[in-house]
């Protein structure tokens, strides 16, 4: 086990734990956003930098600061380090800037984006970024690649997180896609337009962050805040069954995974159960689902970030009260 | 005239051929390493040289291959770093194509130490004429029982192989490196784990540039501490030069750490002066990824003091007044060059090899070039020189890999020392977009 203190607050996690994932046993507006990493993904993370966190003392053996900000995601934690993320002004800074280098060809198209409201990068430049931009350059755009009829890419909404990649290799088993080119020329796509039809294809769209990647059987049918989610199974031989319907009255317009509050996919779902089980008969309905506080429909509820009580119950009493006091940095702060 | 310690017999007639080599006394390491002394004394050995890794970063080669895990069953790797591809860098080059077996044999003796038995050499794709007498000397090698089993009856086996990479220059990037000799897309691992734990094939590790590696023998033959008495402090030993640019001579030359910077710019030992009588205006001492330097820096440094061809003295001063000795690709500037342009071109070169894995290096690197081809092409504001130094300045340190700082630096550095040519730029757009236009004032050092 090691100890780490993370903007001051103290949790001890298993050797091997990365420092976002012991950030998240915190919980609360305090763990640092990531817009490449994946936890159920392999080989995922370190590649956007929103996660960047400063070290201020290595460990208890080597209480030296590093010299640079570190990818949270995939750095590892050690016995008596002591994490700086909301409480560096550098971090918040360099967090501005990740936010502005990532919007420069992401286009604002959110009015027409079937992933506005649950956008990782609408969230990200809410949080961190600023209003306006520095950048008047041309803007880059592709050739649109038709890769079949589930799913549609809009590369030039790609933010290169890779995570659709990972996904296509691990888990749809046959990969037939990847980031072609180089620089900010680099863009997803198949070798010699092939279509993407896996049986757990449709997996990509759930783990992109941003729009690029979108289902087609439910583009441009209804703004994801006029749907109701609901949780729902069925007895499927290829996957768990386990999925979200997105009502739009009595009709379901989308089925998607079940994702956790980090908006990480619980388990895989099949294109079957994706695609094709659009009717309320294919399901076994269990009742609403959670609403994560990072998605747009739960802008009326008011649900505010949560400390892990159990962790807040270990600290000191100052402390908690100093919490109490100033808690930590809120959505929209 | 400076000691040659690796360039000695350069010019001798088939000196790429073993035969010729073993005359001049080669392979006479690989006998000493491995007939009388243990890998651990070797390392020592060159712990005690002080060499520093000639590859640009110039990190102690003795405590990097201290590093190395050793675990009990687990093969371990050498990869020798030949991806040289910075602009003004062409050093390894020559030492590879003119002096083959002097890496083969460097190979061997630090394989030993390191207790590899497989190491590969990762050469630039574009090199393919390299390739070819590398491989025929590796053949060689193998022939005369210098590879292979039980190398000289010593029980200690080594295989080498020679390995083009698809000519990319982020595939310098060791990490990078080793993902392209695995055959996958050459982009840059998360550190930690380094290589030294988890490296080629998730096994520990050691790549080292080609003339770090060329240096171990003459460590190997004369002693550690009789290479240390060479060169000026911790910089220790001879540096390959390679000049270029607007000198009298420009070429590779070997020098003794702790030359003056003038001395190796005017000497007619060196580079001879800047050509057709002109006046110096800057210098990029280490490759095109360390900051500029104006004349008055590169030759004293701001306290006044020589500035000398070492790794302490380039550095005087960090990077304000300062610059980095790096791979030791010199490149000399004359009075008509314009430094805007310049650092556009460099800016160029950086945006076209940014592997795009991350976020600031992908976005970053395209909208500095895109600046910078504003500004040389007359249509810049005066508010894009800070705009310049602040993108520089979200790149610098935030990046998966040095490539990001490699893009950074030099940007930073000119608007730094050059300011008023940007400024020129922009308020004399018309006459600075014409071909060959160059601010005509005097150097304001900043």
């Amino acid at each position: 086990m090691a100890k780490i203190t993370f903007d001051g607050i103290e949790v001890e996690v298993p050797d091997g734990t990365t420092i976002l994932n012991a950030a998240r046993q915190i919980g609360g507006s305090i763990v640092p956003p990531a817009m490449c990493y994946y936890t159920p993904l392999k080989g995922s993370g370190g590649k956007c930098r929103a996660c960047l966190v400063r070290v201020a003392a290595g460990s208890a053996k080597d209480p030296r600061p590093m010299p640079k900000l570190v990818a949270s995601c995939v750095t590892p934690v050690q016995d008596g380090m002591v994490v700086e993320n909301t409480t560096s002004q550098q971090v918040l800074d360099v967090r501005k800037g990740i936010v502005e280098m990532l919007l420069i060809n992401h286009p604002l198209d959110c009015p027409v984006c079937d992933q506005a409201g649950e956008c990782d990068l609408q969230n990200f430049a809410f949080e961190h970024g600023v209003a306006t931009t520095r950048y008047q350059e041309e803007r880059r755009t592709f050739e649109k690649i038709d890769i079949g009829p589930l799913i549609q890419l809009h590369m030039t909404r790609c933010i290169l997180c890779y995570r659709c990649v990972f996904t296509a290799d691990q888990v749809a088993g046959e990969r037939v896609h990847g980031v072609l080119g180089r620089g900010d020329a680099a863009e997803i796509g198949t070798y010699i337009e092939n279509i993407i039809d896996h049986d757990f294809s449709g997996n990509v769209i759930d783990v992109c962050p941003v729009g690029a990647l979108t289902d087609k059987t439910f583009r441009f049918k209804q703004r994801v805040w006029f749907t109701k989610p609901v949780n729902a199974h069925r007895d499927c031989p290829k996957c768990t069954g386990k999925v979200v319907l997105w009502y739009k009255g009595k009709d379901v317009l989308r089925v998607t995974a079940r994702k956790d509050q980090y908006g990480e996919v619980k388990e895989w779902i099949c294109n079957e159960c994706r695609f094709e089980k659009k009717e309320t008969a294919d399901w076994t309905l269990e009742g609403p689902a959670h609403i994560d506080r990072s998605s747009v429909i739960s802008a009326n509820h008011y649900e505010l970030p949560v400390l892990n009580q159990s962790v807040v119950a270990d600290l000191p009493e100052s402390t908690q009260r100093e919490l109490e006091k100033n808690p930590p940095l809120k959505l929209g702060n | 005239m400076g000691r040659k310690l690796l360039t000695e017999h350069i010019n001798v007639k088939g000196i790429d051929t073993f035969e010729v080599y073993r005359k001049q006394g080669g392979y006479r390491s690989v006998e000493k390493a491995l007939k009388t002394m243990t890998p651990d004394e070797v390392v020592e050995e060159v712990k005690k040289s002080g060499l520093r890794g000639r590859g640009g970063a110039g990190f102690p080669t003795g405590m990097k291959w201290s590093f190395l895990a050793k675990p009990e069953g687990v093969p371990r790797y050498l990869v020798c770093n030949a991806d040289e591809s910075e602009p003004g860098t062409f050093k390894d080059r020559q030492l590879m194509s003119k002096l083959p077996h002097l890496l083969i044999e460097g190979m061997i003796t630090s394989s030993y130490a390191l207790g590899a038995n497989t190491s590969y050499i990762y050469i630039r794709g574009e090199l393919l004429y390299v390739l070819r007498i590398l491989e025929k000397a590796i053949a060689e090698a193998y022939a005369a029982g210098f590879l292979g089993k039980n190398i000289l009856g010593s029980g200690y086996d080594l295989d080498l192989y020679v390995h083009p990479g698809g000519g990319a220059y982020i595939c310098g990037e060791e990490t990078a490196l080793l993902e392209s000799l695995e055959g996958k897309r050459g982009n840059p691992r998360n550190k930690p784990p380094f290589p030294a734990v988890q490296g080629l094939y998730a096994r520990p590790t050691v790549v080292n540039n080609v003339e770090s590696i060329a240096t171990v023998p003459v460590i190997v033959n004369d002693g550690g501490e009789e290479y240390a008495k060479i060169g000026v402090g911790r910089s220790t030993g001879t540096k390959l030069i390679s000049a270029c640019g607007h000198l009298n001579k420009p070429g590779i030359y070997e020098i003794e750490l702790g030359v003056p910077v003038e001395e190796f710019i005017y000497s007619d030992e060196y580079c001879g002066g800047i050509w057709k009588g002109r006046e110096l205006k800057a210098v990029v001492a280490g490759g095109s990824s360390v900051p500029i330097l104006p004349k008055e820096l590169i030759l004293k440094t701001a306290a006044g003091e020589p500035r000398l061809m070492t790794y302490e003295s380039l550095s005087d001063g960090g990077f304000v007044t300062g610059t980095m000795l790096g791979s030791g690709g010199f490149i000399a500037m004359d009075e008509t060059t314009c430094i805007v342009r310049n650092t556009w071109n460099f800016s160029r070169f950086y945006h076209h090899e940014s592997c795009g894995q991350c976020s600031p290096c992908r976005e970053g690197t395209g909208w500095m070039e895109k600046v910078l081809h504003r500004l040389e092409h007359g249509h810049g504001h005066m508010e894009d020189i800070d705009l310049l130094v602040s993108v520089a300045k979200q790149i610098e340190g935030n990046t998966i890999c040095p490539l990001g700082e490699a893009a950074a630096w030099p940007v930073a550095a000119a608007v730094r020392h050059f300011r008023h040519e940007f400024e020129w730029h922009v308020t004399h757009a018309k006459e600075a977009a014409q071909p060959g236009a160059v601010y005509p004032g005097a150097a304001v050092l900043v």
